[in-house]
């Protein structure tokens, strides 16, 4: 079941939307901001709301990949693999973040504090290596300068 | 005309509103796809049909297109041999290939795979990706459609049928990038109606035929023949698939004006009761001991010393072929020849055809369907009674936007484009039933009303249309104002249309369909009128003269008659136990049918008869069609077509009929109706280049080993004397006429994409016209009056319900129920009823109840109906195990008292049997398990 908040703030994004299913992404995002995650039974109960089918609303929630369908970590590590920061030093960033965290590129950590994910570009290329952290970006890693990063992300 | 140059080759072609790719596959030209298909409109996603297309003659460079998103300009320049395109189109597949698995000699697609044909055709021999391959989970999809996602070559045509062909919505493309998949939310069974289109739309192994999983034959194995579908009365053509005596599919084959690239689940699956363990196999004679088996010359002689010394009449069918139901009439005499149906059916469906006949409203193919632009249904749930009806009304309401969008320059072909001008745009379609249907959500108005007042409705547009058509009397204002909102989006249209048929079990909806249809034709417009029947010779036998079961019922209580024949017709499912019981009550009773049923079992002499794939034969469909079904195998044991038993039954003396010819010369003699019955295939002396048309493929495989554990000798093929047809291999390979190919085949073309091969245009006529020919035209000259019968106003009972039937893809046909996919997904008994008489007659949801119709009786759960208007109750019509209700008919509903239900149902008068007892039970328990959804399809998502 959608709570009271999730569905006044899909409710509210839909109102001035000429189709409700134009809000589709933006109502996965709200459930997201919420619950970290969308789940089935969320995406179930988003479709019905929207007058869309499971099947039509996971078409679009599964083609992006910030919609997140499996549970994750409390901060979602976003680590750039283009081109730019594999040249820079994306290598020795992956090694770093997965001794650390003991965790491989898809994974969540025991304590469900981080979870690690490949991207394919942030768009920070003059700063490579980059990663981004929940909403905030870091550039010009090193793996030593990745410690204190992560500190700041309890 | 146009000219273009190809590889070049000047070439002339018709090429308005077409694209360069649908032009050069018409020309014969060999050019590779994969996301285009005739029936939807190019989205150039595969990139497997780039050609060269030049400036001029002086341009040398030229540029890659893609053929699918150009159209073709006069004095075009086209290479397809062009170095670089080849060598595009080789890279493109190597990369579509990328993640294939390779796995064709464990896939149930090779042989007969696009993707392979495409792979061979563009040279991509050596694969030089050597890592690993992307893998899925593959889901359950139901009984009828196996998925394995890893052959996926993402071409996105399951999805542009499943969901925007047939408007499927729990079906989509879901990820991206690498992990793009195609499927549904999450498993479970795949709820459109024509989820098994998916098996030929996809051109690889992702999708494939569940059922012929059981019973695996590779294409080229397979002997096939050009068929009928017996399942509904729309005769979508077929091709079922025979291998060691066992049928092991049926395909949809390829008829521009009938059922086009698609068939229905109840038509692809529905096959399976011709491998059932119930099937009659060998002549049976039942006396005081018990059945014995006898063999084919005692039976003939049992059954002669019945003609000779009694008073026999005959009961034929609308499911036997037309050849049989006129044997059985001139075996018995005309004066004694009884449809097998009730009077109710019989007039109803003589009603419709006589309308059809005397209207100037024309009765429309399928294709034609597809291109009205304004739409009236009036009582009829389509999906239900006439499947494939539904896919082409999907297609008609998107004619409208579609004719607003090509003012924008739009060209047709071009999908993108088309979707983006037309959005979410349909055209006018009144829905107007009892009960939801699947096509409300696509309608611009939905109606709910009982059948009077659907008819009063109907005749009131008609008055809106032209006011000489009769008005109707004590309308409300509120309905007048419908009516004339409904004729009002009627004239909108270019080709309005108006469906309506049996569902309702109503005249009355049926004459108020005619009349707005002809009140459009009198007011200058181009209207159709189309009817669906219920079953797949309905139409045929309906033009036979004759009296009706009921008629047949006197004849046997009055003494008159003592012995009957029964063809192809289990009378338990027709008329209520009691007349059944008179009828069976003769002193002798002969039964001609595939399955021992509940009739069957009360014969005394019983005679296996071919189903439709064992026995060529004609029937006539909805449209008035009439289409030749051939014999795709010879059955085991003494199986052999109706017509032919009764022919042997006739006297020595006057046995004139050797094969099918003489019976159909006969019948067009005795018939007038059916004087070019014999015209609409050729004859059984026609040869091809001077042989017979080859029932197996060329490829044919292990002729001489398959009984090699019964004689090392190689029999002779059986010969057949009533089709042009050898089965076996040997024969022309010529392009036969259009109603005698055997199956699409072209070199290089082994998937069923070689349909092209046949057509001049894609998605167009077969080369020398459709097969079958229509029966019924509108009459020249003056309009016909209009009907005046309306009907008074609906008006409820206080303890009674009107119970209208309750049509089911999967649960009303009969023989379809013998396919274990289909038995599964038929409902339970129930009765729907709306919340307001819930109340009133003080049930709940969920509760055991007693229907009783007249003397019949049923038990079944009530489920609630919030659309069904008060005082109107729908149940199944057609499950097996049920009584017969001869619906629509008031009746009683009270709540089951202490006795349990299925002893009052046995009470109910159907003594069961093996067969069909079992599959009752496996469709009860099924329904209980998702109670809640009366109708596959009713509910309105």
């Amino acid at each position: 079941m959608l709570s009271v908040a999730e569905r006044l703030e899909i409710e509210a994004e839909a109102a001035p939307a000429e189709t409700k299913r134009s809000v589709a992404s933006d109502a996965l995002k709200i459930v997201q901001r919420h619950r970290g995650w969308v789940c089935d039974e969320a995406l179930k109960d988003v479709a019905a709301l929207l007058g869309l089918s499971p099947a039509e609303l996971d078409s679009v929630a599964t083609f992006y990949n910030g919609i997140y369908r499996r549970p994750v970590g409390r901060h979602v590590i976003l680590l750039c693999d283009s081109v730019s920061c594999w040249i820079m030093g994306y290598n020795p960033l992956r090694e770093r973040l997965e001794s650390r965290l003991g965790i491989g590129l898809g994974q969540t950590t025991a304590d469900g504090r981080f979870t690690l994910l490949p991207t394919a570009c942030l768009g920070l290329c003059e700063q490579a290596p980059a990663l981004m952290i929940d909403d905030n970006v870091h550039g010009d890693l090193t793996p030593e300068k990745l410690d204190q990063v992560l500190e700041n992300y309890a | 005309m146009t000219t273009l140059h190809v590889d070049g080759k000047t070439y002339t072609a018709d090429t308005a509103g077409r694209n360069l790719l649908e032009v050069c596959l018409s020309l014969g030209l060999n050019v590779p796809y994969f996301c285009w298909h005739p029936a939807f409109r190019s989205v150039g996603a595969c990139r497997q049909c780039a050609v060269k297309v030049f400036k001029d003659e002086k341009d040398v460079r030229g540029r890659l297109e893609m053929a699918c998103l150009i159209p073709v300009t006069d004095g075009m320049r086209v290479a397809i041999d062009d170095p670089e395109a080849v060598a595009f189109r080789a890279k493109v597949i190597e990369w579509l290939m990328v993640n294939h698995p390779h796995d064709c000699p464990v896939c149930d697609e090779g042989g007969e795979c696009h993707l392979q044909d495409m792979t061979v055709m563009t040279g991509h021999v050596y694969r030089a990706y050597r890592f690993s391959k992307r893998t899925h989970r593959d889901q359950d999809l139901g009984p009828f459609v196996n998925m394995e996602m890893n052959r996926c070559i993402q071409c996105y045509r399951c999805v542009r049928f499943y969901r925007d062909y047939a408007g499927g919505r729990d079906f989509d493309v879901h990820g991206w990038h690498d992990h793009v998949t195609f499927g549904r939310h999450e498993d479970g069974i795949l709820e459109s109606p024509f989820s098994g289109n998916l098996v030929e739309v996809c051109p690889t192994g992702v999708f494939t035929d569940k059922s012929l999983k059981h019973h695996y034959t590779r294409k080229w194995d397979l002997q096939t023949a050009p068929s009928v579908c017996p399942h509904c009365g729309l005769g979508c053509n077929t091709f079922p698939g025979e291998r060691y005596g066992t049928l092991r599919r049926v395909m949809p084959r390829y008829n521009g004006e009938v059922n086009g690239y698609f068939l229905c689940d109840r038509g692809r699956y529905g096959y399976e009761f011709v491998n059932s363990r119930n099937r009659i196999r060998r002549p049976l004679q039942r006396d005081h001991t018990g059945p014995v088996e006898v063999s084919k010359e005692e039976a003939l002689a049992l059954a002669g010393t019945v003609l000779q010394s009694r008073k026999v009449i005959g009961i034929g069918s609308p499911r036997a072929s037309l050849e049989a139901n006129f044997a059985l009439r001139a075996l018995v005499g005309p004066d004694r020849f009884y449809h097998g149906v009730t009077d109710k059916e019989l007039r109803l469906v003589r009603t419709l055809s006589a309308l059809l006949k005397r209207g100037q409203a024309r009765t429309p193919s399928l294709r034609e369907v597809e291109s009205c632009d304004a739409i009236l249904i009036l009582g009829e749930d389509v999906t239900n009674t006439a499947p494939l009806l539904e896919l082409a009304l999907r297609q008609a309401v998107l004619q409208k936007p579609k004719a607003d969008a090509l003012k924008l320059g739009i060209y047709e072909w071009l999908d993108e484009c088309l979707r983006e001008a037309m959005q979410d745009q349909r055209g006018p379609m009144i829905v107007a039933t009892p009960d939801r249907t699947a096509l409300d959500s696509l309608a611009s108005r939905t109606v709910r009303a009982a059948p009077a007042d659907l008819a009063r409705l109907g005749f009131a547009v008609a008055h809106a249309l032209d006011p000489t058509a009769p008005p109707v009397p004590s309308l409300t204002p509120d309905t007048l104002a419908l009516a004339e909102g409904i004729a009002a989006a009627l004239r909108t249209g270019r080709r309005p249309l108006v469906v309506s048929g049996y569902g309702c079990g109503s005249e009355a909806v049926a004459e108020a369909a005619a009349n707005v249809a002809w009140a459009l034709c009198r007011t200058g417009s181009t209207a159709s009128l189309c009817f669906t029947v219920p079953e797949c010779n309905s139409m045929g036998t309906a033009m036979l003269p004759g009296e009706s079961l009921d008629a047949a019922v006197a004849e046997i209580s009055n003494g008159t008659a003592d012995a009957l024949i029964v063809l192809e017709n289990d009378l338990y499912r027709r008329a209520e136990s009691g007349s059944v019981e008179t009828l069976l009550g003769a002193r002798q009773v002969i039964v001609l049918d595939h399955l021992a049923h509940v009739t069957a079992s009360r014969a005394t002499l019983v005679l296996p008869a071919a189903t439709i794939a064992e026995g060529s034969g004609t029937f006539i469909n909805n449209e008035g069609r009439a289409q030749r079904s051939f014999q795709v195998f010879v059955p085991p044991d003494d199986i052999q077509a109706s017509w032919r038993w009764l022919a042997e039954l006739m006297p020595h003396s006057t046995r004139p009929w050797k094969g099918l010819d003489d019976v159909l010369a006969a019948l067009a003699d005795a018939v007038p109706a059916f004087k070019e019955i014999p015209d609409i295939a050729p004859s059984a002396d026609f040869r091809l280049t001077g042989q017979k048309v080859p029932r197996q493929s060329s490829r044919y495989s292990g002729r001489t080993a398959m009984t090699a554990d019964l004689s090392v000798q190689e029999p002779k093929p059986p010969v057949d004397l009533d089709a042009p047809f050898a089965f076996s291999m040997e024969g022309s390979r010529a392009h036969p006429p259009s109603s005698l190919i055997p199956r699409f085949w072209a070199p290089q073309w082994n998937s069923v994409q070689a349909v092209n091969k046949y057509q001049f245009k894609t998605g167009g006529a077969l080369r020398d016209g459709d097969p079958g020919r229509r029966l019924i035209e509108p009459p020249e000259g003056e309009p016909t009056p209009y009907s005046v019968s309306i009907p008074a106003a609906f008006v409820a009972r206080p303890y009674r319900c009107l119970v209208l039937p309750a049509w089911h893809i999967f649960g009303s046909d009969e023989l379809s129920l013998h396919s274990p996919g289909i038995a599964a997904r038929a409902p339970g008994p129930y009765v729907a009823l709306n919340p307001v008489d819930l109340g009133r007659l003080g049930l709940a949801e969920g509760q055991a109840v007693t229907l009783s119709v007249g003397v019949a009786s049923r038990v079944c759960s009530v489920i609630v109906a919030p659309d069904l208007p008060v005082g109107v109750a729908r149940t199944p019509a057609g499950l097996p195990g049920l009584p017969a209700l001869a619906l629509p008919a008031w009746g009683g509903i009270a709540a089951v008292g202490g006795h349990s239900p299925p002893a009052s149902q046995h009470a109910a008068g159907v003594p069961p049997v093996a067969g069909n007892e079992q599959d009752a039970h496996t469709a009860t328990e099924n329904t209980n398990a998702t109670s809640g959804s009366p109708g596959e399809r009713g509910g309105a998502p």
